[in-house]
């Protein structure tokens, strides 16, 4: 966090000015570790081992908080006599098909539910694996009953609590030990300190940076984490949480309003093809009846609204049917694929740098030579846009410039600096930017491009049918000086939403199913409440409270920690006067507290919902997790992820350790691209006895788009460089300062050598696993350059959401710098067979 | 004269970051030290010198990483300027050290003056280049670029009286915590230099993070040393007339 956020890091460190004690497990020691009270270096990719023994310490040792579990989780609820667990089944769940490689997950349904009322359940995995429903699945509480049985005493075999149990039975400290290198105190010390520091009085946070999710398991990883957090009751409660760290700035943002293939802004799913033909059939099959997202109608249809205006109407749907709709994955690596194979012709690339950021390079820009034409906007031209003119597949003699004929347009692009606009950061805190200076030359805003693209293709349409989704589209902002910008301004009051009476609206509440509200993103209604940019809101936080409601403004609804309803007890009191935060005041018959309450505010506790309830009002007065079906945090997940209910640790499709937990090395629904462009390490191979592992520096920013152009970033860590330890450097031969050649499948790179003792060896297995740190901001463009580290990584993809596994892989060491040409060809020839 | 000002590094919450040197540069336009890997810990721009005016110094140890944000101490009695011949380095009103780089004739005295190796002649134009403490922001109101762009607050700018009291109490606490090995550096003005204007909290010894361990004014002896050699002087003006005077007889 320190290296990647040094500016959120500066709470952490005044949290351990007040006594807060900081870990920090990593497999790197960064600058994090440096100022962390304890640092565990951990094996890459063996995380849900250490979590997973976390969660079985808690539970067998009876230190959940049982008030807050029993109350506020699923462990009660009852689990489908079907299901088997990877106990049962040696490392597999129930349901699952070996030649799909897919499971079928009804089996994992709470008791009652396996006839599922909805399709969605029904079908499952194998469904949202087609299209990463998983990713939209989750966030919109997938389908459950709001009312399973339960057994309230814990002791029922089925109940969730007691399938926790076994199966987190086997991750002990000893497997600790074996699979991640902690030794047996460190980790009971870590054991101690969290649950010391949890319960009535006290909460812990975990924080994670993007590098968690990049792995085969890495939806599971993020699970494994709210599994503890719940059970220690560290959620919805203050001091705790689980703090995802994006990758950069407004990443966040760009998942609200979504710049991913599976979503609509709001996390509403994008429609399927051939599952979802009308309006109907879509509210019908997406998600379920009970929770907020009961109020799904309401929030499309107010979506519609804003993107076609009167032409959406009830008798046509709202327009539903201009919505483009899914017919598969159209994730990033299938683009890329489908690319290479012909079938995607042309290609926009916004603020991205995939020929050095995304995983197998080599297989990014093959992709790009093989299109059509390509837009790459950016600030400077970067190697996405240059790879056809000097690429190392042109050093290699794989490419020709001549070959190509991709025809590129590199557009520049306004920085940050030089346009409006918010940014959301982690903590769903949307802050307005004001524009410090106008672009230079022709650079210009996101904003202004698409804008102006848009009203350009519109001057080119007809009346043709098939253009109404463009002619009839809302697309009249007011522009401003010389160069037409469209304000940003207005953007965000149509992102809010406005009444019948054309009238800023102030909340989500007031959206409506009957097309008379419209608004832009549902859970972003309020940020312009009465005709105020309330993000540009900057009151310091000496004039007002600590949770500072006035800086900024947080979605949904401006509050600052989500299902809050759990910092106070069943009963609606705070859990203690130290952990005080939102509390029902029984005299006035409301919620109250120091942040906005995340609950219907006059629902008093002992509310019970009506039989046949919908929406949150089929949600009890202590069902804090609204946003869910049955309104619990869920320690057992009964539907929404395609690889598992619960975490299981597999380990790395590329590892050079077996699985010892269970039967199955790798994740079994794994997505693998098995193809010439994307050669895997063979499994077991001697020939790649390393872990490799990619990082970040402070110095750069990812790709380096944004780094390795300025002189006083580029000065401060002007070469690429590995990290290994003395031991490893005796073992191959490196010497500090000099060079290493680092060796995939993939292919090979060179970089310099920095021999640390920061970097240690692991006792592994009884065997000592050596681990390769290095760092992937270089390219071949800027003032300093270098390999593309990113190059030497498979594309193997988590099934949820499709995310890449490019924090570890196997790879070879050489002494030295890296061969040239044809060489290098052999080279990489020779490792890939042996 | 304004209150003395000064800064507080406070290198135990120090995080690496090197805003401090970006910072720096950007609001002083100090140019780049060259693109040069130097294969120490994460530390490519070496040292203070003309183009490098606040570094950050990493250390390796046995389990430890030390950072320290190093930067010209603006001392007490600051040697540079007692040397300066054309009076290009001045006391600025805010008790800084200040280089006037439209007076400073590039004669270099200053350069070995510096008990700490801070202040630097720049190849291109001859020129002597240091810290200035961001003497144009002070004029302003302003803090210094690289304390206003510290996240963590290592670099603290402010009063040097109430800077040392600060630093006294962070010293205090640590010292409570069971770090022995803190200490103040710098502070003392007692010391060789009569206290630096700008003084660090460290972890270690100072050489550890190559700082002298007890600086002294360079130009501490000086008058001595002029009426050591006035003297000298006198005694051989004495000896040689005493030779003619011997001749004579």
């Amino acid at each position: 966090m320190a290296e990647c956020h040094p500016v959120g890091f500066q709470w952490v460190m005044e949290a351990r000015l007040r006594g807060a004690k900081v870990f920090h497990i990593d497999p790197r020691f960064s600058r994090t570790s440096a100022v962390a009270d304890r640092y565990l270096p951990i094996r890459a990719g063996t995380d849900i081992v250490l979590l997973g023994a976390l969660i079985n310490h808690v539970l067998s040792n009876e230190l959940y908080f049982r008030d807050y579990v029993l109350a506020y989780t699923n462990a009660a609820t009852l689990v489908s006599e079907r299901f088997q667990d990877t106990e049962d089944l040696d490392g597999l769940f129930s349901g699952f098909d070996p030649e799909t490689r897919r499971y079928d997950p009804s089996s994992w349904a709470y008791e009652g539910d396996e006839e599922a009322t909805t399709d969605e359940m029904r079908e499952g995995g194998a469904t949202h694996a087609e299209a990463a429903g998983s990713d939209s699945y989750g966030a919109r509480g997938a389908g459950a009953s709001a009312r399973p049985p339960t057994d309230p005493t814990l002791r029922h075999p089925r109940c969730v609590l007691q399938v926790l149990k076994r199966h987190f039975a086997r991750y002990t400290p000893e497997m600790v030990d074996e699979l991640c290198g902690i030794a047996p105190e460190d980790f009971a010390e870590l054991a101690e300190a969290i649950t010391a520091n949890s319960g009535r009085e006290r909460t812990t946070a975990w924080v994670y940076s993007v590098g968690w999710t990049q792995h085969s398991v890495g939806v599971q990883y993020i699970r494994a984490s709210a599994i503890l957090q719940l059970l220690l009751g560290n959620m919805g409660r203050p001091g705790g949480g689980i703090m995802a760290l994006r990758g950069h700035a407004s990443i966040q943002g760009s998942t609200d309003i979504p710049t991913l293939f599976n979503l609509l802004p709001g996390y509403l799913a994008m429609p399927h093809a051939h599952r979802h033909e009308d309006l109907a059939d879509y509210l019908e099959r997406e998600g379920a009846g009970t929770g907020y997202w009961g109020n799904r109608r309401s929030y499309l249809v107010s979506l519609l609204k804003a993107w076609w205006g009167d032409a959406a109407t009830e008798d046509n749907d709202f327009c539903f049917d201009y919505l483009p709709r899914l017919t598969g994955d159209h994730g990033h690596y299938t683009t890329v694929m489908g690319q290479i194979d012909g079938t995607v012709k042309g290609y926009f690339v916004i603020g991205e740098n995939p020929a050095v950021g995304s995983a197998n390079g080599r297989a990014q820009r093959m992709g790009l030579a093989n299109l059509d034409w390509l837009v790459v906007r950016d600030l400077t031209l970067v190697e996405t846009a240059t790879f056809w003119k000097d690429g190392p597949e042109l050093e290699t003699g794989e490419m020709r410039t001549g070959d190509i004929a991709t025809e590129v347009f590199f557009l520049p692009a306004a920085s940050h600096v030089e346009k409006e606009g918010t940014f959301t950061n982690t903590q769903r805190l949307l802050q307005w930017r004001e524009k410090a200076l106008d672009p230079p030359g022709d650079c210009r805003s996101d904003l202004w491009f698409y804008y102006h693209l848009g009203k350009r293709i519109r001057r080119r349409l007809g009346d043709d049918e098939i253009d109404r989704p463009m002619t009839e589209l809302t697309w009249d902002y007011p522009e401003e000086g010389q160069y037409r910008e469209p304000s940003a301004e207005a953007v965000l009051r149509e992102i809010n939403g406005t009444g019948p009476d054309g009238r800023a609206l102030s909340s989500y509440r007031e959206l409506a199913p009957d097309g008379s509200t419209r608004c832009g993103c549902w859970i972003y209604c309020g940020v312009y409440a009465d005709e105020v940019n309330q993000a540009a809101r900057r009151m310091p936080g000496n004039r007002q409270s600590w949770v500072a409601p006035e800086w900024g403004w947080a979605w949904p609804a401006n509050r600052r920690i989500l299902y809050n309803r759990a910092s106070a007890d069943p009963d609606g009191r705070p859990w203690s006067e130290r952990k005080a935060y939102v509390w029902w005041d029984a005299d006035r018959g409301e919620w109250t507290g120091h942040d906005v309450p995340d609950f219907d505010l006059r629902k008093p506790p002992d509310y019970q919902p009506p039989e046949g309830a919908r929406a949150e009002a089929a949600l009890s007065g202590t069902d804090p997790f609204i946003m869910q079906s049955d309104g619990k945090g869920w320690l057992y997940v009964p539907s929404g992820l395609s690889d598992g209910p619960m975490p299981a640790h597999y380990e790395p499709h590329e590892s050079p350790v077996l699985n010892t937990l269970y039967g199955r090395q790798a994740n079994p629904t794994r997505r693998i691209y098995d193809r010439p462009e994307n050669p895997y390490n063979p499994p077991g191979a001697a020939r790649f006895p390393y872990v490799f592992t990619t990082s970040r520096l402070t110095e750069h920013h990812t790709a380096g788009g944004m780094s390795r152009t300025l002189a006083y970033l580029a000065e401060l860590q002007p070469e690429l460089f590995c990290e290994v330890s003395p031991q490893l450097a005796a073992e191959v031969g490196l010497v500090n300062g000099g060079w290493a050649t680092i060796v995939t499948s993939r292919t090979a790179i060179e970089c310099r050598v920095l021999v640390t003792d920061r970097v240690r060896p692991l006792r592994v297995q009884r065997q000592i696993i050596h681990q390769v740190v290095v760092p992937y901001h270089w390219g071949h463009e800027g003032l300093v350059t270098g390999d593309v580290v990113n190059d030497l990584l498979p594309v193997v993809l988590d099934p949820n959401v499709y995310i890449q596994e490019s924090k570890v892989c196997t790879c070879a060491v050489l002494p030295g710098r890296r061969p040239r040409g044809q060489a290098l060809l052999d080279l990489i020839e020779e490792y890939r067979h042996g | 004269m304004a209150e003395r000002v000064g800064f507080f590094t406070d290198s135990s919450v120090c995080i690496g970051c090197k805003a401090c040197e970006v910072a720096c540069k950007e609001w002083n336009g100090v140019p780049d030290d060259g693109f040069v890997f130097r294969a120490t810990s994460y530390d490519n721009t070496g040292g203070l010198g003309a183009d490098t005016w606040r570094h950050v110094a990493f250390i390796e140890q046995d389990g430890r990483w030390l950072m320290s944000s190093d930067v010209c101490k603006h001392c007490t009695n600051a040697a540079c300027l007692d040397v300066c011949p054309t009076g290009a380095l001045f006391r600025t009103e805010f008790d800084t050290v200040v280089v006037q780089p439209d007076i400073c004739n590039g004669c270099g005295y200053c350069v070995p003056a510096c008990p700490f190796g801070v202040i630097e002649r720049r190849e291109r134009d001859g020129r002597a280049w240091k810290c200035t403490m961001c003497y144009d922001r002070l004029r302003g109101g302003l803090e210094p670029a690289c304390a206003k762009a510290c996240p963590t607050d290592s670099i603290q700018f402010g009063p040097l009286d109430e800077l040392r009291e600060r630093a006294a109490a962070r010293l205090e606490r640590l010292h409570a915590d069971g770090v022995d090995e803190a200490r103040l550096y710098g502070d003392d003005p007692g010391d060789g230099v009569g206290g630096a204007g700008a003084f660090f909290l460290l972890l270690d010894e100072p050489e550890t993070y190559g700082l002298p361990p007890a600086p002294v004014v360079t130009t501490r002896d000086l008058p001595q040393m002029w009426w050591w050699a006035g003297g000298a002087a006198v005694a051989l003006v004495g000896a040689v007339a005493a030779c003619f005077a011997g001749s004579r007889r």
